[in-house]
């Protein structure tokens, strides 16, 4: 372990793993908060609900798709809804850096607010801290969350099987690519825009399936190949990917071409996998399409016995080769 | 980028890997020289695909990796004085910054308040210098002929401007001396080359030619995608079982055998060529690129008073051997136990195209 934070250690890959295990995971010692899913899931008499929080430090505020506010509604929504729960109250804290503009915050506030709507839920708590210019960057924004489940859902890697489907609801990568089109420095000219929305929208088209559902997880920061092999540590399965199957879209994977990044590792803000019954894999995938934040889900890989704990993709060419999480930052502050 | 596509596909690829599997020929050892070749080979299967006698054997071909500690420390040193006098901003491409040096990474220097910049152009540092005047920026220059180029146009630009706040430090190497020992080397192996395709479209063939001519060893320019690649080695198969070695270019829609005339001027233009250490393999002679004397006022290692740093080789590492292609990562014993992305012990397993990385990230 490193003497000092580095940026790599937020980028949800494998430095990040390292500080929640090594850091917090020690001191804090709740067997909720040990199960390391993207939200708690708590009984408080009889009702099952799903708590969750989420702090945003994207840089920059505004991006071609999106914003902080909206990114920050989203981002905790969708942590909510991928447990199969259904979002209702957000709490939201503000820190400001003095000298922001006014006019910037009341536009990120309206955002905010008209994501929240679209989401259906509501914003029942807020705070605001102001620092000092130098204290903070701009803006950051922390939401948090609260969902109820019904009955009958329980969605968790514990229940993943081999055999599984891998579902995934849409083309990766469009959210990294956004944030670094219109980075200072690097920008350069695209037209793809963050794919960052409520999912909860979608996933309510699912819930009619949850019998088939084993896990479901969205893969954001550290991007899918993070998260794919975060259900494998959790499951003990392997999982293999099909490359021809990735939805990419072209300019995406130009981009990445060009400067050396690889997709796998791009954040997605609006987008889920799900990890399913081969029976019932059809059926969910059809009623996944009618909706539009799912009309491009597509099966990319299934779970397997061998390797156990590891990620194969089979490439194109018919090759076979392992994906790991993402170690290296590629890209600080993207969400 | 769609016409890409076309070498990406399963037919083409599986039919001349079923002719590679049809020739006599069952031992061969094929170096691939550049960086991204051995990312391209691992990320493809490529490996997983061909006979076991057919082995592709990674080369000196990432420019992080064959940078020397002394020059990593060095830079440190450098960052940590800018600290402190807060005057010098280092900038410098991503994949250096967590080369571990003997006692710290630019990284760490970074997370400690160093001002360090991860640029994707040298042409950024140029903006960094015009918005801070009043401080001196500092490219650490890392990379290949395919780089250094750019470097050269940098200093032009830079000298056009009048900008007297920049200067790099030039560790920009040339590719065929580093094949040359390798072929020297009693204790390598190799049937014959995979010519890296970026570096070739600068150079041309003509240094190919003369390690043809010198040891008859076959040389093929190949491009990055799997089908070049199993073309190239299907090629050098060929020629093995010809024993007809020669300079033949499968990456012909990006290189010619004249090279590119603009960049081989810029180079002559602004750089003189030097004896450069490599890591792993020493000094090579007449390997390395430095300013000319004209330009001495942006070379930072005039311009700055470089201090001798205490090189402390990390315990253990075999990156000098992984880089000669002598063993494959695997057979480090550090390799993927102490030695990890998170926490690499030598510089082959943190750049992108290290080829302990890609070991580690593609067939571990
Ligand atoms: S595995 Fe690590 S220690 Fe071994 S040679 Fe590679 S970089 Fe050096």
């Amino acid at each position: 372990m490193e003497d000092y934070i580095l940026l790599g250690h937020g980028n949800g890959g494998k430095l990040t793993a390292e500080l929640i295990e090594t850091c917090f995971l020690p001191c804090f010692k709740d067997p909720v908060l040990n199960t390391l899913q993207d939200q708690a899931l708590l009984e408080i008499e009889n009702h099952r609900i799903a708590f969750t929080t989420d702090s945003f430090v994207v840089d920059p505020l505004f991006f071609p798709g999106g914003d902080i506010g909206k990114l920050a509604v989203c981002g905790t929504v969708n942590d909510l809804a991928v447990g199969g729960a259904v979002p209702r109250f957000l709490s939201v804290g503000f820190i400001i850096e003095e000298n922001f503009p006014l006019e910037d915050l009341k536009k990120i506030a309206r955002s905010f607010s008209r994501a929240a709507d679209t989401a259906q839920v509501r914003i029942v708590t807020a705070d605001t801290k102001v620092v000092e210019k130098g204290a903070c960057d701009k803006l950051f924004i922390n939401t948090s969350g609260i969902g109820t489940i019904n009955e009958g859902i329980d969605f968790g890697s514990h229940k993943v099987a081999e055999g599984d489907a891998i579902i995934l609801s849409g083309d990766i990568g469009d959210h990294g690519i956004a944030i670094l089109s219109s980075r200072k420095g690097i920008a350069f000219e695209t037209s793809v825009t963050s794919d960052c929305a409520p999912l909860n929208l979608l996933v309510h088209e699912m819930l009619p399936y949850a019998a088939s559902i084993h896990a479901m997880r969205d893969p954001t920061r550290g991007g899918l190949g993070t998260i794919l092999n975060e259900i494998v540590q959790q499951s003990g399965f392997g999982i293999t990917v099909y490359e021809d199957a990735l939805p990419l879209k072209e300019e995406v994977r130009g981009i990445c071409e060009l400067l050396g990044l690889d997709p796998l590792y791009l954040a997605n803000e609006g987008k889920l996998i799900a990890c399913v019954h081969p029976d019932g894999a059809k059926e969910l995938l059809s009623a996944m399409k009618k909706n539009p934040l799912g009309k491009d889900a597509c099966i990319i890989g299934h779970v397997t016995k061998e390797p156990p704990k590891k990620v194969v993709m089979e490439t194109r060419v018919g090759g076979s080769r392992f994906i790991d999480m993402l170690v290296a930052e590629d890209l600080p502050r993207i969400c | 980028m769609k016409y890409l596509d076309e070498f990406r596909k399963k037919e083409p690829f599986q039919a001349i890997l079923s002719k590679i599997k049809s020739l006599p020929l069952t031992e061969i050892s094929l170096m691939e020289v550049c960086g991204t070749h051995t990312v391209s080979i691992s990320k493809s299967g490529l490996r997983s695909l061909l006979p076991p006698g057919i082995r592709l054997i990674s080369g000196p071909g990432c420019p992080v990796c064959v940078t020397s500690l002394e020059d990593v420390d060095r830079v440190i040193m450098l960052a940590e004085e800018g600290r402190k006098n807060k005057r010098y901003i280092i900038a410098t491409f991503g994949d250096i910054m967590r080369v571990p040096g003997s006692h710290s990474s630019l990284l760490k220097e970074k997370a400690k308040g160093s001002d360090i910049h991860i640029l994707y152009s040298p042409a950024d540092a140029l903006t960094l210098a015009r918005e801070n005047p009043e401080k001196e920026v500092v490219f650490f220059a890392v990379g290949f002929e395919t780089t250094s180029p750019t470097f050269a146009a940098t200093i032009l630009q830079a000298q056009r401007e009048g900008l007297s706040n920049f200067s790099i430090i030039s560790n920009n190497k040339l590719i065929p001396p580093a094949m040359e020992v390798l072929l020297e080397d009693k204790e390598t192996t190799i049937d014959g080359f995979l010519c890296p395709g970026h570096v070739s479209a600068i150079i041309g063939t003509a240094p190919y030619q003369r390690i043809v001519d010198r040891y008859q060893k076959g040389c093929v320019v190949s491009g990055f995608e799997p089908l070049d690649l199993i073309l190239s080695t299907y090629w050098l198969m060929l020629q093995k079982r010809d024993t007809a070695p020669r300079v033949e270019i499968e990456y012909s829609r990006v290189v010619h055998p004249e090279g590119n005339a603009k960049a081989l001027a810029l180079l002559n233009q602004v750089y003189d060529i030097a004896d450069a250490s490599w890591r792993g393999f020493g000094v090579i002679p007449k390997s390395g690129l430095v300013l000319k004397d004209a330009f001495s006022a942006y070379d930072g290692t005039k311009k700055f008073d470089l201090p001798t740093p205490e090189v402390a080789t990390p315990h253990g590492c075999r990156c000098g051997q992984v880089l000669k292609g002598m063993i494959t990562p695997k057979e480090c014993p550090l390799f993927a136990t102490r030695c990890t992305p998170t926490n690499p012990v030598g510089a082959c397993m943190v750049s992108s195209e290290g080829t302990c990385a890609a070991y580690y990230k593609y067939e571990q």
